[in-house]
C-alpha cells in the first residue's frame, strides 16, 4: 500500500510537524485520498532541517517528498497527490524512481552524500521494530553471534579501520579488544549520547531516527568483549531520544534481542538507560561514569583506564552513539566495504552537522577526507545572504575555527588538527563576515569556564583570567601585552588539566590568535571591531530608509542619546550614547543598525 | 492529574529503593518532575532513604544544570545561546526577553509567570536563533518576534489570574 510519511524528528516538530500530521489525519479519516487511501506513517529526520516539516508520499518503489508543508499544503498534498494523482512539483524538495533517479530542488544535499550511519534516518518508522528489521536489521546481530567468534567481531571491526565518532578518533576494534582482554565476570558496555557539544545534533538524530542500530552496536559489543549489561547515558534535553530509546528497548525485549540467552544463542543482554542531569563535563567518559554512578560527574585521573577500570570498577567499554550505529552496517556488508570510503588512516563516513550562515542548515554524512569547501558550497549551497565567507569552527568548545583559505582542507583525523581545530562529534558552524573572531574565543570561553567541573586549578582558574582578558578587548580595554598572556596561560591550560574538556579548552583562543591576528589587534590598538559585532566597539545608526519616527527608540534610550519627532526621521548623538543596545532591541522595523 | 501520577512515580521510588548504587540522580530527577523543583523536605526525605547525607545529596544537586532549589516560574522560557544562535545573534535576543521580563538570566517575575534560562545548544541550529518556551519551540526569531510570543503569553496569564495577582512592568 502507498504511504504518505510525516517527519517527526525534533526539528520537524518545532517547524510544526504534529499540525500537519494531525492534519493529514483527520483528511485519510475522511477519505480524502480517493478509493485507494493511503497509509499514514511517520519517520525522522532526514537531515535537511532547513526544509522542514517534510511530507513524504512513497509507492510503487519510489518517493517524492514535500518540504516546508505546513497544514495548507498537507491538504493540497492528499487532494492533489494522493487522489488526483498529481504530483505538487514546485514544493518537491527530493524525489527518487524505482530505479534509483533523482530530482527535486534539493537533490544537491543528498546527492553529495553518502549515508551508512544515517542509512535509516528519515527512511523508517524508528518507532517500529518490524521496519528495521524490514531494511536488515539485526541480521549483523545473528551474524555475531551464531557466525562469528567474539575474537573474529573484534577483528572485523578492526580491518574497517573505525575510528570513535565522539572526537577523539580512538580505533574502535583496538578499544574493545583492550576491554575483552581484562577478564572478569562483570563488563560493561556504555554509549555516550550526552551530545554536549553546541552546534552538533547528529547523535540526537540517530537516536530519534534509527535507535534499534545503537542498540544493535551495543549487542555485538557485548558479545565481542564479553559482556552482558549496557548503559545509555544520554541528555535530558532530548526527551524524544530517550522516549524513542525506550519503545526501542521493550520491542527489542519482546522479540528476544535482548534479554537472556538471546535468540537462543546463550549470551546476555540487556541496556538501561541513564539521564543525564545537564553537565558538559559529563561526557568526558569517566566524568560520565561517576554520574551514572549517583556522584558528582567530574573526571578521574588516567590509568587506570576504563577497560581496566571503569563503570562501578570494572572493565567498560565506552563508545558514542554514531560509533555504535556503524557497527551493523559493517558486520552485514564486510569490513573492506567500509574501509573503501575515507582516506588511508580515516576509514568510512562521518556525519556533519552544518549550521551557522549556510543556506542549507542540516546534517550531512559524507566520506572522510571531503573538503570543508565541499561541504559548505556543494552541500550547503554557499553562505547565506550572499555573504563572505570567513571559515568554519569545527570542535565546539575544545575546537577552533578554520580560516576560509584553507577550505581545501580535506576533513579527517589527520587534517583537521593540523589546523589547530578538532574533528570532534561532527559540529560544523559557517561563519561569514559579520562574526567577530574574537568574540567566538571569548563565547567559547565562557561557555568552558561554565561548565569546567572545578576538580583542577588550571581549568577551574586558568580559563577564568583567559577569558577576562578576552572580555576586556571585546569592551576595547585590551593591552598590548595581552597577546603574550593568552598563549601562555593557553600552553599551560593545555598541560596542566586533568581531563580533556580543559586539555582543549583554550583552542579555539589559539586558531583565533593563529589565523585572525590581524582582527585581535585592531581590537586592541585601535579598538575597532572590523566584523562590527562587538557591542562597545561600534556606533549606531539610524537607517533613514526604514525609521518611521515612531520614537519607540527615543523613549526606550536610557541616556536620551536619540533625537527625533514623530513620523521623522531619528538620530543618535555619539556623544550621550552609552552603547546599551536598548534601540535595537526596542526597534520593531529593524532600522537601527552597528556601524 | 498529571502531577499525581508522577508524585506517584516519586513516592514509588523512594519505596521501592532497595539501596542498589547509582538511583540518586534518577530519585532527583523524579523529585524535580514532581514537585516542580527540589524542595528542602525532598532532599531529607532522599537522604533518609539512601543513607546518603543531606550535604552530599547538595552537592550533587548544585552540580548539574538541570536541578533547582527555587520554584519556577509557570512558564519557562530556555533561550538557546549555543553556538549557531550566537553567531546568528542570539545576544541581541538575550538582552531583548531581559529587557521586556524586567528579570535577569535565572530569575522569576514577580507575577510568577515566567522564568528565564539561557540553555548551551537545543539542538536546533538551522533554525537559529531559538527559544524553547515550555515545550515549544520557536525558530529563526527576531527580537521583535520574540517580544510579540511573550506578550501573547502574558495576557493568557493574565486573563486567567486576577488583576492583583499581576505584577509591575505590564503592558
Amino acid at each position: 500500500m502507498r504511504k504518505i510519511i510525516v517527519g517527526m524528528g525534533t526539528c520537524g516538530l518545532s517547524a510544526g510537524a504534529r499540525e500537519v500530521h494531525h492534519t493529514i489525519a483527520e483528511l485519510l479519516a475522511q477519505g480524502a485520498a480517493g478509493p485507494q487511501g493511503a497509509e499514514l506513517s511517520i519517520t525522522s529526520c532526514l537531515g535537511m532541517c532547513y526544509r522542514e516539516p517534510m511530507v513524504e508520499v512513497r509507492e510503487d518503489g519510489g518517493r517524492i517528498i514535500y518540504g516546508e508543508v505546513n497544514p495548507d499544503r498537507a491538504r493540497a498534498i492528499v487532494e492533489k497527490h494522493l487522489k488526483g494523482g498529481q504530483v505538487i512539483t514546485e514544493w518537491v524538495v527530493y524525489s527518487e524512481d524505482a530505479a534509483g533517479n533523482m530530482g527535486g530542488s534539493e537533490k544537491d544535499f543528498l546527492a553529495l552524500q553518502k549515508r551508512i550511519v544515517l542509512r535509516n534516518c528519515g527512511v523508517i518508522n524508528p518507532e517500529s521494530l518490524e521496519d528495521y528489521e524490514a531494511v536488515g536489521g539485526y541480521r549483523a546481530l545473528r551474524q555475531a553471534l551464531f557466525e562469528m567468534t567474539p575474537d573474529g567481531i573484534i577483528a572485523e571491526v578492526k580491518a574497517s579501520g573505525l575510528r570513535g565518532r565522539g572526537g577523539a578518533g580512538f580505533p574502535t576494534g583496538q578499544k574493545w579488544s583492550f576491554a575483552a582482554a581484562n577478564a572478569g565476570p562483570v563488563k560493561y558496555v556504555v554509549c555516550n549520547a550526552d551530545e554536549g557539544d553546541p552546534g552538533a545534533f547528529m547523535d540526537r538524530s540517530v537516536l530519534e531516527g534509527d535507535p534499534h542500530s545503537v542498540l544493535e552496536g551495543m549487542i555485538i559489543c557485548g558479545r565481542a568483549i564479553g559482556s552482558s549489561f549496557g548503559y545509555i547515558y544520554c541528555r535530558a534535553e532530548y526527551p524524544l531520544a530517550i522516549k524513542r530509546l525506550n519503545t526501542a528497548i521493550a520491542d527489542a525485549r519482546r522479540k528476544g534481542y535482548l534479554g537472556q540467552d538471546i535468540l537462543g544463542s546463550g549470551h546476555d543482554f540487556d541496556i538501561k538507560i541513564k539521564q543525564g542531569a545537564g553537565a558538559f563535563v559529563c561526557g568526558e567518559e569517566t566524568a560520565l561514569f561517576a554520574s551514572i554512578e549517583g556522584e558528582r560527574g567530574m573526571p578521574r585521573l588516567r590509568p587506570p583506564f576504563p577497560a581496566e577500570k571503569g563503570l562501578w570498577q570494572k572493565p567498560t567499554n565506552n563508545n558514542n552513539v554514531e560509533t555504535y550505529a556503524n557497527i551493523s552496517w559493517i558486520l552485514v556488508n564486510g569490513a573492506p566495504a567500509y574501509a573503501a570510503f575515507g582516506t588511508e588512516k580515516s576509514r568510512g563516513t562521518k556525519v556533519f552537522a552544518l549550521a551557522g550562515s549556510v543556506n542549507r542548515g542540516g546534517l550531512a554524512e559524507v566520506p572522510m577526507g571531503t573538503s570543508i569547501n565541499q561541504l559548505v558550497f556543494g552541500i550547503g549551497g554557499g553562505i547565506k545572504g550572499g555573504r563572505k565567507f570567513k571559515g568554519v569552527q569545527m570542535g565546539g568548545p575544545s575546537g577552533g575555527c578554520i580560516p576560509h583559505h584553507l577550505g581545501e582542507t580535506p576533513v579527517d583525523f589527520e587534517n583537521i588538527p593540523k589546523t589547530g581545530a578538532i574533528m570532534g562529534s561532527g559540529g560544523m558552524i559557517v561563519m561569514d563576515d559579520s562574526t567577530c573572531m574574537v568574540d567566538i574565543a571569548r563565547f567559547f570561553l565562557n561557555f568552558t569556564q561554565d561548565e569546567s567541573c572545578g576538580k583542577c586549578t588550571f581549568c577551574r582558574i586558568g580559563t577564568l583570567r583567559m577569558l577576562e582578558i578576552l572580555e576586556r578587548i571585546t569592551r576595547g580595554e585590551g593591552a598590548p601585552a595581552d597577546v603574550a598572556k593568552l598563549q601562555s596561560l593557553s600552553a599551560q591550560i593545555k598541560e596542566a588539566s586533568l581531563c580533556g574538556l580543559g586539555q582543549t579548552a583554550p583552542n579555539p583562543v589559539l586558531t583565533t590568535l593563529r589565523y585572525f591576528m590581524d582582527e585581535c589587534l585592531e581590537h586592541i590598538n585601535h579598538k575597532k571591531c572590523p566584523a562590527k559585532s562587538c557591542a562597545l566597539l561600534v556606533v549606531y545608526r539610524i537607517d533613514p530608509a526604514k525609521c518611521t519616527g515612531c520614537t519607540l527608540c527615543a523613549r526606550n534610550c536610557a541616556s536620551n542619546a536619540i533625537r527625533g519627532k514623530v513620523k521623522e526621521l531619528h538620530v543618535v548623538d555619539d556623544a550621550l550614547c552609552i552603547k546599551c543596545g536598548k534601540c535595537i532591541t526596542s526597534c520593531t522595523f529593524g532600522a537601527v543598525y552597528k556601524d | 492529574m498529571a502531577n499525581e501520577t508522577k508524585g506517584a512515580d516519586f513516592t514509588y521510588r523512594l519505596w521501592r529503593y532497595n539501596g542498589a548504587p547509582g538511583e540518586l540522580i534518577p530519585l532527583l530527577q523524579s523529585a524535580q518532575e514532581h514537585f516542580g523543583y527540589i524542595p528542602r523536605r525532598a532532599i531529607k526525605y532522599i537522604s533518609g532513604v539512601t543513607n546518603i547525607s543531606e550535604s552530599s545529596v547538595y552537592g550533587v544537586i548544585t552540580f548539574y544544570n538541570q536541578f533547582r532549589l527555587q520554584p519556577m516560574g509557570e512558564h519557562v522560557i530556555r533561550l538557546c545561546v549555543g553556538t549557531a544562535c550566537h553567531v546568528s545573534g542570539s545576544k541581541l535576543l538575550v538582552d531583548t526577553v531581559i529587557d521586556e521580563l524586567g528579570i535577569e538570566v535565572g530569575g522569576t517575575t514577580e507575577d510568577g509567570v515566567f522564568t528565564l534560562f539561557t540553555v548551551a545548544c537545543l539542538g536546533c541550529c538551522s533554525l537559529a536563533p531559538v527559544m524553547m518556551v515550555d515545550e515549544e519551540t520557536h525558530g529563526r526569531l527576531t527580537p521583535a518576534a520574540a517580544r510579540k510570543i511573550i506578550r501573547a503569553m502574558r495576557r493568557r496569564a493574565k486573563e486567567q489570574k486576577p488583576l492583583a495577582q499581576v505584577g509591575p512592568g505590564e503592558i
